[in-house]
Formats: structure tokens, C-alpha cells, sequence
């Protein structure tokens, strides 16, 4: 089968390979990992038809050249992208003649993916790929200068614009559930949770993301860590608002106030500085069965995007990019 | 003995909580439910996160809620856990040289000689509490009382990966050079983290430590 290459000609420091993660080993200190924006990346894998290892990328975005042969690739996330300075806009499946330069710039948030039609070479670690961007295990950072080699490649694809997930605007209320270490604030602070106004801030990376908003200080700091997961709303001593993300420590010493329920965490995290962030607080009854619609929602607009998967017809074959472009 | 609280965390998990401070009787509890339920799962059981006090159970909330997951906690049959009878490793650690950089400031903080440091932490029973910070960091209790100081008031940088060391009542070795403010008073040719290893994590939640001392020449050799 054909042999493409991927070559990195410029990469953000926050730039990684993720695969849908790493989930089983959080008892010895190894979150799951795999991509802060879970919806943006399964798109991008379900556009490029499902190798699930992708290039996950952020602040400063990154620059591929395709080599060696076409390469079809889908970019889904908060970004845009141009090819040879064509602006393609972003959510969309385009294929890259060999020597296509694609530049990719955030848009709007925080984090983007490209997965390609093929699969990319990386070493696993624990059955994943997905990278723990701190100890750099797994699939790895990307830098530049780097050259990925992607196996089975295939330059067919027709290119498409590909539909917006469900809710695709921007969160302005996170639902959460209250603790579990809420005994460690005043009630008056508790109280403030779902009436004070948040924002994101500029200060994020694959483990969290810094909420702007009133100091809620902890009653005390002298907590015995506990276990922590993905969506908790994290204070440090100073009072400083956290959102745990996909690195998150499994376990750690400053208490959790709330947890935002799975299917809105990810859009907290994509939020841009200064964007605002309101909190509601919600049972575990009505967090489970809001966390149930919104998996059925997305696995019925992943198989959209599926089916939209097909060879290009013989006739555009000459014009790679095109199909996009007239779209935008 | 008062049951443990159960949580919600998020959507997906549910927290046994049992409440006071840092001790074995607490923690076996943890580590005693941790087995009952790895013995026993219940439906939709992902994974369970031991620590000092608490239990964390994720669950998959397309297949179960907080309520099935608590009355199975509740319905569990828990036999007590033995850790006194815990599996025992026995790390070598050098505490000379290059692989023992603060060392003598522990001595000189603590008002020991470096030999009675190196007895202390020799002398110490330790036990895995958690894993916690990174892969592979294992928070180890037990530091003896003449052994403990508060960490450094910053990080510094540059240990090497196997680096022993101590904060308050606890000792780490570490798997990733990473800056920190612990004190590091020897270096281990053991590793808790061995990335290409079929069993990557070389300590079970619960499992006991022992320190032994060795040479310059045994670390390197």
C-alpha cells in the first residue's frame, strides 16, 4: 500500500499525536489523555475514514507539506486553515497534492485536529497513542522539523465541508454537580457557584484550564489528596478557578468545589480568553441523562459525517482543493 | 467503624469517602473495598482510583447512574484487608555523591549527621498510598519523624529520572525529570515506571517498601 509522508514544517508547543485515550490506568497515576476536544477529534477521524491516530494541535497552530503522494486529511476544531495561501476555512475534508503546503491558525478557541487518510506511524504506550503531554509518553509532542510517516495513505477522498457537531456555538453555561470536596469552602462561597460570572483566561495546556472569576478561598488547604477526574472545577489555595482536563493528575491535594458533566467540558475547555462561563448546578440524576442524549446526539452526527466519506469523482481529480474552496 | 460516604463526581464517578486524616486504618479500608469491588464489579464498572481516604469509582453512565453504583457499593460483602501482609519490595538506593545531592543540607536542616539521615530513611517502613502528580509517581508514607522537613520554597530542576525523595512524611522516586521541591537524598537504579515493560508499574496501592543501601559503583554498575 502507498507510503505518504507528513512533514511538520512549523508546530505550536502544545502541538501532539492523541488517539481517543488511554482509559484503565488512572491507579497508577496515568490520566487518560487522548484529545482535550473529543467531539472535533472524533469528526476529524470519522471524516478521514477511522484511523484514530491524529495531530492534535493549539496556540500557534502548525504548517504540514504533504510528500510522496496525495494525502486526503480532515481539519475539525477551533482553527483555519489555508492551502498555498488558498483560505479553506476549517471543519472541512480537503486532499493535499505532494509539496501542498497547509497552514493551520486558530480560530475562535483553543484546540484543532487533522487526521489523515491513513495511518500515521507512532509508538504506543499502554494500547494507546494518545500522548501524556508531560512525560511526553505515547504517540508524542510534535515538533518542527519532524516527518510523520503514514501508512495505507490514501489521496482519493472528495473533499467536503464537514457539519457542525451538535451545540457547536459557544458554551455560556457549564452544567456541574456540586463536590465532592465542597465541604472545604464557606457557604457563602458555595452559594456564589452558580450566580458569579466566570471567564476562560489566556492560561491552559493539556491538563487544565485557568477560570477567571471571584476567589473562592478553600476554609483550609490541609486536604489528604484525593482522586480527581476530568471536569473538576479545581481551587487552589489563592481561590483560583481550574477546569481539569485531559492530562488532569489522578489525584491531588487542592479540593474540587464541582465537576461539569461530561458532555460540556470540552467546550469549556475550547473557550478563548475572555470568553464567558456561567455555572449551573444540576443533580447526578439529570447529569446522567444529559450526558446519555448528548452521546446519542453525537454518535448520530459522527455517522452523518461518515456517510459523507467518498472517492472524488475522475473529473476533479485535477483540481485537489477546489471542492472546498467554492464552498466558503 | 462509621460506612463511608458516597459522592457523585461528574457525571461518571462516584466517591467513597471515609473521612479523617492520613493513617493505615483508614487507608486499608480503602485498599479493602478497592479489592471487594475488583472481586466484585458492578455493571459498568471503567476503573477505581485508591488514595489516602477515598475510593474513586468511574463508571460508563450509559450503562449504570450513581444510585445502582452506591447500592452496589452498599451491598458489597468487604472483607477486612491485611496490609501488614502486603507484597514487600526492597528498593536499593545510593546515598553518596552526585546521587544524593541534598543530602547534607537534609543533615545540616534536620541536625544530624548525613549518617544518621541515611539510617533514618534505612530504618523506614513505607507504604504505597496512591499514585499520584504523573505516571509512575507512587507517594510512598512512613517517613520516619526524624526524617521529615517541609519541602523547598522553589522547585529546582535537573534530577535525574530514579531520584529518591523526601517531603514532610512522605518519600517519592521519580520517573520523569521533572523540576521539584522535594529534598533528593539518593538515586535507585529501580524503576516504578518502566515504559516498555509488559508490568509498567512496578508498585500495587497498598504494597510496602523497603530501602537498602548501596554503593557508587552497585548504582552505576
Amino acid at each position: 500500500m502507498a507510503e505518504a509522508r507528513l512533514r511538520i514544517e512549523a508546530a505550536g508547543p502544545l502541538t501532539s499525536l492523541q488517539d481517543a485515550g488511554r482509559p484503565g490506568w488512572r491507579r497508577f497515576g496515568v490520566p487518560p489523555s487522548g484529545p482535550v476536544d473529543r467531539r472535533a477529534y472524533a469528526a476529524a477521524v470519522a471524516a478521514t475514514s477511522g484511523h484514530a491516530t491524529a495531530i492534535e494541535c493549539s496556540l500557534g497552530g502548525m504548517t504540514l507539506v504533504a510528500e510522496g503522494q496525495p494525502l486526503s486529511i480532515a481539519i475539525t476544531g477551533a482553527v483555519t486553515a489555508e492551502v498555498d495561501g488558498v483560505e479553506i476555512g476549517g471543519w472541512c475534508a480537503v486532499t493535499l497534492p505532494p509539496g501542498a503546503r497547509c497552514r493551520i491558525r486558530e480560530a475562535g478557541g483553543n484546540w484543532g485536529y487533522v487526521a489523515v487518510a491513513g495511518l500515521i506511524e507512532a509508538p504506543a504506550w499502554l494500547g494507546s497513542t494518545a500522548t501524556h503531554f508531560l512525560a511526553g509518553l505515547g504517540g508524542g509532542r510534535i515538533a518542527a522539523g519532524m516527518s510523520l510517516v503514514v501508512q495505507d495513505a490514501r489521496g482519493d477522498l472528495a473533499s467536503f465541508t464537514i457539519p457542525q457537531p451538535p451545540e457547536a456555538q459557544p458554551i455560556h453555561v457549564a452544567r456541574a454537580i456540586l463536590g465532592p470536596q465542597h465541604r472545604f469552602f464557606a457557604p457563602d462561597k458555595l452559594g456564589q457557584l452558580d450566580t458569579a460570572r466566570f471567564a476562560a483566561s489566556a492560561r491552559f495546556d493539556r491538563m487544565g484550564l485557568v477560570l477567571d472569576g471571584p476567589p473562592l478561598p478553600p476554609l483550609r488547604v490541609d486536604m489528604p489528596s484525593e482522586p480527581a477526574v476530568r471536569g473538576a472545577l479545581q481551587i487552589d489555595g489563592d481561590g483560583r478557578m481550574s477546569l481539569l482536563t485531559a492530562d488532569h493528575q489522578t489525584t491531588g491535594g487542592y479540593p474540587r468545589i464541582a465537576v461539569v458533566i461530561d458532555p460540556d467540558i470540552d467546550r469549556v475547555a475550547q473557550l478563548p480568553a475572555g470568553a464567558p462561563i456561567r455555572l449551573a448546578l444540576i443533580t447526578a440524576e439529570e447529569s446522567v441523562s444529559l450526558t446519555r442524549a448528548a452521546h446519542d446526539a453525537t454518535a448520530r452526527w459522527l455517522a452523518q459525517v461518515q456517510s459523507q466519506v467518498r472517492p472524488r469523482p475522475p473529473l476533479l481529480a485535477a483540481n485537489l482543493v477546489d471542492g472546498v474552496v467554492a464552498t466558503r | 467503624m462509621t460506612a463511608p460516604t458516597f459522592r457523585p463526581v461528574g457525571s461518571g464517578a462516584v466517591l467513597a469517602d471515609f473521612g479523617g486524616a492520613i493513617d493505615d486504618d483508614i487507608f486499608a479500608r480503602v485498599i479493602a473495598l478497592d479489592r471487594a469491588l475488583s472481586a466484585q464489579p458492578p455493571v459498568g464498572l471503567l476503573e477505581t482510583t485508591p488514595a489516602y481516604t477515598s475510593l474513586l469509582i468511574v463508571f460508563d453512565p450509559l450503562l449504570t447512574d450513581h444510585t445502582a453504583v452506591a447500592q452496589h457499593l452498599q451491598s458489597l460483602d468487604v472483607p477486612p484487608a491485611d496490609l501488614a501482609a502486603a507484597t514487600t519490595h526492597a528498593i536499593p538506593v545510593c546515598y553518596e555523591g552526585n546521587a544524593a545531592p541534598d543530602i547534607d543540607a537534609v543533615a545540616a536542616t534536620l541536625g544530624l549527621s548525613t549518617e544518621a539521615v541515611i539510617a533514618a530513611h534505612l530504618a523506614g517502613d513505607y507504604r504505597v498510598f496512591m499514585y499520584g502528580f504523573a505516571p509512575g509517581y507512587a507517594y510512598l508514607g512512613g517517613v520516619p519523624d526524624a526524617l521529615q522537613l517541609p519541602r523547598k520554597a522553589t522547585a529546582v530542576r535537573g534530577h535525574k529520572i530514579g531520584s529518591v525523595m523526601v517531603a514532610g512524611p512522605q518519600c517519592l522516586i521519580t520517573t520523569l525529570e521533572m523540576p521539584t521541591g522535594w529534598w533528593v537524598i539518593g538515586q535507585t537504579p529501580a524503576r516504578v515506571l518502566d515504559a516498555g515493560s509488559e508490568k509498567p508499574f512496578l508498585f500495587e496501592p497498598g504494597d510496602r517498601v523497603r530501602f537498602t543501601r548501596i554503593s557508587e559503583a552497585a548504582l552505576h554498575g
